[in-house]
């Protein structure tokens, strides 16, 4: 198959699909949990606007409603968030050919997610010409939704109270678990996600 | 709580560590420890995020009891990720048994 432009966007949409199933919940429930968070509405939508990072929005919320001060709270988003300094370290090889234009919100859109099928993707044999595109329908399917769940989280929880009840947070959970156990193939990395469950 | 600043620093020091290594290209050379350092930081902070979220879902004390669905929901997750290395089933597979476990319990 002849790669283009066009085509190598659509497969990063298509095949970042089962990430957006786990993603979906734990957005509606981020929007949801925002208000009695202590976030306003424009401080929940900046959230996943400008911050856009789940897992380290979830812990601020849980901060900000516990009382914390917002240096305190930065400080631990840059703990939560330094994996990605691993993840734009493994994919610098793929995209230091790019200008700034596109190397700069490849990382601003850089998640959990789409690393884990751009960097598949990006060991596939095909010829890398148009790889970028994949991995920016990846990013761009995922802020899309980001921000959709977010919406409908902040809506429904205000026609809707409870819903921070359902559980939905396990779909983090089984998103994260999704991504981690690829990862677990030999004993050192076992041993990593042991001992870092015992200390989490 | 100011979320002007909050929002700002979340922002910067987010998109420092995802551009870093995109932005100095050429220059950066991380050196071969370091870099296999690293190589367990994800696996390292996304269980730690994780096993609190699914051991102690109230928030309280841990539950590892087979009356938590949080637990059972990870468990199938793991062994699903293991069976079939395929994502998509990995996720429907944790959340359903999540899900039916807790109406089972009566968590509703």
């Amino acid at each position: 198959m002849n790669s283009t432009p066009q085509t190598e966007f659509w497969r990063g949409v298509r095949d970042t699909f089962p990430l957006i199933v786990g993603a979906i919940p734990f957005g509606i429930i981020f929007g949801t949990l925002s208000e009695s968070g202590g976030l306003s509405l424009w401080g929940a939508l900046a959230f996943s606007a400008i911050v856009f990072a789940g897992s380290a929005q979830f812990i601020a919320l849980g901060m900000v409603s516990a009382g914390a001060t917002w240096p305190v709270i930065v400080l631990t988003t840059f703990v939560v968030n330094l994996r990605h300094l691993l993840y734009s370290t493994t994919l610098l090889q793929q995209v230091r050919h790019l200008p700034q234009r596109w190397r700069i919100p490849l990382a601003f859109w850089l998640t959990d997610e789409t690393f884990a099928v751009a960097v598949r993707h990006y060991a596939e044999p095909s010829p890398i010409i148009h790889k970028h595109w994949y991995y920016l329908g990846s990013a761009l399917i995922m802020y899309f939704n980001w921000q959709l769940c977010t919406m409908i989280g902040i809506f429904f929880g205000r026609v809707m109270p409870g819903l921070e009840e359902w559980g939905l947070d396990f779909a983090m959970s089984a998103t994260f678990i999704g991504i981690v156990v690829p990862y677990l193939k030999n004993r050192p990395m076992i041993t990593a996600a042991i001992v870092a469950s015992g200390l989490g | 709580m100011n979320e002007f600043l909050l929002v700002g620093g979340m922002f910067l020091v987010t998109f420092l560590v995802r551009y870093l290594p995109f932005g100095l290209a050429g220059s950066l050379q991380i050196p071969e420890p370091l870099e296999r350092a690293l190589r367990y930081v994800p696996v390292a902070v996304l269980m730690a995020i994780v096993s609190p979220a699914v051991l102690i879902p109230q928030g309280d004390s841990v539950q590892f009891s087979w009356q938590n669905p949080h637990l059972l929901g990870a468990c199938a997750a793991f062994l699903a990720g293991w069976w079939k290395n395929n994502l998509l089933l990995t996720i429907v597979v944790g959340m359903a048994v999540f899900f039916i476990s807790r109406f089972l319990i009566g968590g509703f």
